[in-house]
């Protein structure tokens, strides 16, 4: 970046005030975004935690569950086949919801039970008790596998909307307050530099006109040493010279 | 008696004893139990009766695998000796197949109403409970039409005719179904055995009315909290064992475990499978003194000779054998290793 990248503006007053009121946006703008980054952060912190915590009591539960399959099977032989076949809808059902984090909308996963048991009877002559056992171990790991899931999507949802904030932060505190500074900085080299033509030129034209009085009065001297006064001289009425009349 | 028996059934009794032998004795099992991974386990049982089975099979071995191959081997023997058998004994071994295809009747059933392919669900079907009528299935619709089209025509027929009408098919629970058609299986079954006679109604009408009664009380128990009720489940125990009438009548009264556990109170041999379960950790469920108490049953089966019952008790040893070894190699496969005496030792 070289340093001589600013916002192509004309130096002016008014482009001042405009690049000031520009800088202010920017710092507090700054402001709020780290905010909201360290607010996303410390979510994002306690998600990973409970990320961390739900995936170690999911091993245990799906061990627990996969166990209490070997423990049904053994009891009831292969009942798979018939349980799949009688399976016509999702027990479980999921319903989304939305939570907000500084403005991130974070989808939320809930399951609810929908209706009975399809295949209540399962087992009725055989194992039907391992099977309610069975039933209920895969329905708690069923539940921390939604609740995981909704971990891990707002988990890639805030990782995302991490870097995208963390990166804005950076982009204004490197890049854009930077830039604006240097912009000010131009516009008042600038405005000095006109400011001193200005004065350059003020004192040219005292020098000048001090000059030309000086001439005058000489010629006035001139003038009276040979006898002509021109101090009561009435001038001509016409070349007086009216003021401009603007309308 | 024993040398009339002889002439069609002694080759395939003596065949069936051996077989018999290749159980696997509690020395196996305790070398089974040693195992750390499945591997292992297929090494040792190359050292038994079952030989190369799983030679074939490419690592990592799954359970599911193993439990396929042992019903594959299992099928085999059977089927062996019901190519060999004549009157009555084939009569007899078809009986012990009707089981299978009440299981696969039922799947498919289940499969067709819920307008699953008929082709998907074959291959899973028992194998030992298919017969021609199955890929025929799926020219039914509509339940009625599979009762008129493919189930009359199947060994099942009679049991539905006694128990299901064409409508109920539509509305009853499959499960329902399932008992319903097992009772009517068990009834007919125990009636054949007793018209045989001899020996093998003695052996036989023990073990099924065993198998009637153990039906009526695990019934009675899952029933509990579900929406069958006292009727519906009356309807599903099969009438053919010691408890019958005055014991069944009592169950289909019972509302809890404990009127259940009274009821069997009255009938020792059950009284004290009651009383040595529990549902505490580390205690033997009813359901497995029940298996122990089946598997004395069919260990005595064998205790007589010139009778059918060896070849009835022999399979369900061997499925035993085979829920044992396949509850062993999951113990195994998941290092759940607390609970790998679970099994149900075979005598």
């Amino acid at each position: 970046m070289s340093g001589k990248d600013r916002i192509p503006i004309f130096p002016s007053r008014g482009a001042q005030m405009l690049m000031k009121a520009r800088l202010a946006g920017a710092h507090k703008g700054h402001g709020l975004l780290k905010k909201k980054a360290d607010a996303l952060q410390m979510r994002f912190r306690m998600i990973l935690s409970k990320i961390i915590e739900t995936k170690t009591l999911m091993g245990e539960v799906m061990k627990e569950a996969a166990f209490s399959l070997a423990e049904a099977k053994f009891t009831t032989g292969d009942f798979n086949q018939v349980v799949l076949q009688n399976v016509t809808k999702a027990q479980i059902k999921i319903r989304t919801k939305k939570d907000n984090v500084a403005g991130v909308t974070l989808p939320v996963f809930e399951s609810y039970q929908d209706g009975s048991d399809t295949y209540e009877l399962a087992g009725l002559a055989r194992g039907g008790q391992q099977l309610q056992k069975l039933k209920k171990n895969y329905q708690s790991a069923v539940k921390l596998l939604v609740e995981l899931a909704s971990l891990q999507t707002s988990f890639v949802t805030l990782d995302e909307v991490i870097k995208v904030t963390n990166r804005r932060v950076n982009a204004i505190e490197h890049v854009i307050i930077p830039r604006i500074d240097r912009t000010l900085a131009y516009i008042i080299s600038e405005l000095d530099e006109l400011e001193r033509e200005e004065f350059y030129r003020l004192k040219k034209i005292q020098d000048k006109k001090r000059i030309a009085r000086k001439k005058a009065e000489a010629l006035k001297e001139a003038l009276l040493a040979q006898g002509i006064d021109t101090r009561q001289a009435v001038n001509n009425m016409l070349d007086e010279g009216d003021e401009d009349i603007l309308f | 008696m024993g040398f009339m028996f002889n002439i069609d059934g002694g080759y395939l009794e003596g065949l069936c004893r051996g077989f018999k032998c290749g159980i696997l004795k509690q020395s196996d099992y305790l070398n089974l139990v040693q195992c750390e991974t499945l591997e292992d386990l297929k090494l040792h049982l190359q050292g038994t009766d079952y030989g190369q089975f799983l030679a074939n099979e490419p690592s990592p071995l799954a359970v599911s695998v193993i439990d396929d191959k042992l019903r594959e081997k299992l099928v085999i023997e059977f089927q062996h000796m019901r190519n060999h058998a004549v009157e009555p004994l084939s009569t007899f071994l078809d009986f012990i197949t009707y089981s299978y295809m009440i299981d696969n009747i039922i799947l498919l059933i289940t499969g067709t109403l819920h307008q699953r392919p008929i082709s998907e669900l074959i291959p899973k079907c028992h194998p030992l409970g298919s017969f021609e009528q199955m890929e025929a299935i799926h020219v039914a619709a509509t339940p009625a039409e599979l009762y008129n089209a493919v189930l009359v025509d199947t060994p099942l027929a009679p049991f539905f005719v006694d128990c299901i009408s064409e409508q109920d098919l539509d509305e009853m629970n499959i499960e329902i179904i399932r008992n319903t058609l097992y009772k009517a299986y068990l009834e007919a079954f125990y009636g054949f055995c007793k018209s045989l006679g001899g020996t093998t109604a003695d052996v036989m009408c023990e073990i099924l009315a065993f198998e009637a009664d153990r039906r009526a009380i695990i019934i009675t128990i899952n029933s509990f909290g579900t929406e069958l009720s006292k009727d519906d489940r009356q309807k599903l125990y099969p009438r053919c064992g010691r408890m019958f009438p005055d014991g069944l009548a009592a169950l289909a009264r019972a509302d809890d475990y404990e009127q259940v556990k009274a009821v069997s109170e009255y009938y020792a041999e059950y009284a004290a499978l009651f009383d040595g379960s529990g549902n505490n950790p580390g205690d033997k469920t009813l359901e497995d003194k029940f298996f122990e108490h089946e598997v004395k049953l069919n260990v005595y089966a064998f205790m007589q000779q010139f009778h059918f019952g060896v070849f009835y008790s022999y399979l369900k040893l061997k499925e035993q054998e085979c829920r044992n070894i396949v509850w062993i190699a999951e113990c195994v496969a998941q290092k759940h290793r607390a609970k790998i005496d679970n099994y149900i030792p075979i005598l």
